[in-house]
């Protein structure tokens, strides 16, 4: 195929697309049809191919890219080939284009580095505080606020506790956490549906989390989002209720997978729902089955005193593995 | 809807190339998505054009490639590939693949002024 034009007529053999991009082969009753004022935009400036869809577009011709004629074009190819472009733009008096040099710049940088830059900077100023951080994610309405509301009560005595709340908008839920007598920052997200770990950095300035001490961080109330966005928590504790699916794992996999311990919520209710646990636990255990789970009711307080005791094991683990790695102190 | 955060991170890391490199216009946008990331690329398509705007990279393609996933089953231990995150081995057809390919998302490349 001609690819100058993309017409059916064979390729161009290498160096014959030279002065201005004239090729001379013919056209049905069209004898010597001049490419030399498709000044570039001649069907190769296909912007916005962004697709991994197989475009059918052919550079089958023989001069592999190196024709000398005056054009830039502009294919975007998203088959995840990699051709270099080399033209050369002197071809003298073919002044069709005025843009300038393009050039290929590998990159290789991971879209969440800046993010998991924040997540590295918060992890290490926990660390230095002595602070075990949790990371609440669920769907909206699971009881998260309700579970922390009684956490803080049962374990403040023991623990310097500190919350940072997100929320879409309002400050309801801070201060339900205020009413219990901790220290609370709200994180109103906007228009963003999930915290990430700049939000997070500010508000540690603002909380300055005690030594020893516990921080909880309730997460917006999505199952998609928050499991993209490391934070610099300890861990993801996911909060499912047993009003909800027990196919909810199945649903929204990504989030599963990122969470360590599940917290079935609600347990209070479960004789008055359609909720199969064994299928639940089941479901949750194929999309991650290093996944550990409590059933809760923080209505009645049926299996809190679980999840406590595993609060503070999993925060003796990491401060003992963390106090027998020496420590860079981290920047502030 | 994630993405729209993930493309502002993108443009960030996009602009800082750019500037970098003494570029002043961007034109193509190559990224990696990978299979069975949480990543949805028409969603990241729909709001690249909204964030671009004003940036170095006003106009330009976003061209994405998708990267496959592969796992590996706990069961039987065989590499195999992955479509979606919650599929059992298809060798064994019991196992859980944990996935160590085709799980992120990466900025490979710009094509640059």
């Amino acid at each position: 195929m001609c690819t100058v034009c993309g017409c059916g007529m064979p390729a161009l053999p290498p160096g014959q697309a030279k002065d201005g991009g004239a090729h001379d082969h013919h056209h049905d009753g069209d004898p010597r049809h001049h490419h030399d004022d498709h000044g570039h935009d001649h069907g190769h400036d296909h912007h916005h191919h962004g697709d991994d869809h197989a475009h059918d577009h052919h550079h089958d011709h023989g001069h592999d890219h190196h024709h000398d004629h005056a054009h830039a074009h502009d294919h975007h190819h998203g088959g995840g080939h990699h051709h270099d472009h080399h033209h050369n733009h002197a071809a003298p008096g073919v002044a069709a284009h005025t843009h300038g040099e393009a050039r290929l710049l590998r990159v290789e940088r991971d879209i969440l580095s800046k993010n998991n830059e924040f997540a590295r900077a918060n992890r290490a100023r926990l660390r230095d505080a002595r602070t075990f951080a949790l990371n609440f994610v669920s769907s909206p309405g699971s009881g998260k606020t309700s579970l922390l509301v009684r956490t803080i009560g049962d374990l403040k005595a023991r623990f310097a506790i500190t919350v940072i709340e997100g929320d879409q908008q309002t400050s309801n839920d801070a201060e339900r956490i205020r009413a219990t007598g901790v220290p609370a920052v709200q994180v109103n997200t906007g228009k963003g549906c999930h915290l990430d770990a700049h939000m997070i950095a500010h508000a540690l300035e603002e909380l300055a989390p005690a030594p020893d001490g516990l921080l909880f961080i309730e997460n917006v109330g999505n199952l998609i989002c928050p499991a993209v966005f490391d934070l610099g928590e300890a861990h993801k504790v996911i909060v499912l209720s047993v009003t909800e699916g027990e196919d909810k794992p199945l649903k929204y996999p990504d989030m599963f997978a990122a969470a360590d311990l599940m917290l079935v919520n609600k347990a209070d209710l479960i004789a008055h729902v359609d909720f199969d646990m064994a299928t639940c636990l089941a479901n949750a255990l194929k999309v991650n089955p290093r996944l550990q789970t409590l059933i809760v009711s923080a209505r009645t307080g049926e299996g809190m005193a679980a999840l406590y005791a595993w609060i503070e094991a999993r925060a003796a683990s990491l401060a003992a593995a963390q106090a027998a790695v020496p420590q860079v102190p981290a920047q502030r | 809807m994630h993405e729209l955060s993930l493309n502002e991170a993108l443009i960030a890391l996009v602009e800082d190339e750019a500037r970098k490199h003494g570029c002043t216009r961007v034109r193509t946008v190559r990224v990696e998505i990978g299979a069975i990331s949480a990543i949805e690329p028409e969603a990241m398509r729909f709001c690249f054009d909204a964030v671009t705007r004003g940036t170095l990279a006003e106009g330009a393609a976003l061209d994405i490639v998708t990267v496959p996933g592969r796992g590996r089953c706990v069961d039987c231990g065989r590499e195999v590939s992955l479509t979606q995150r919650l599929e059992l081995c298809p060798q064994c057809g019991t196992g859980f693949v944990r996935p160590f390919a085709g799980d992120d998302l990466r900025l490979k490349e710009l094509e640059v002024e």
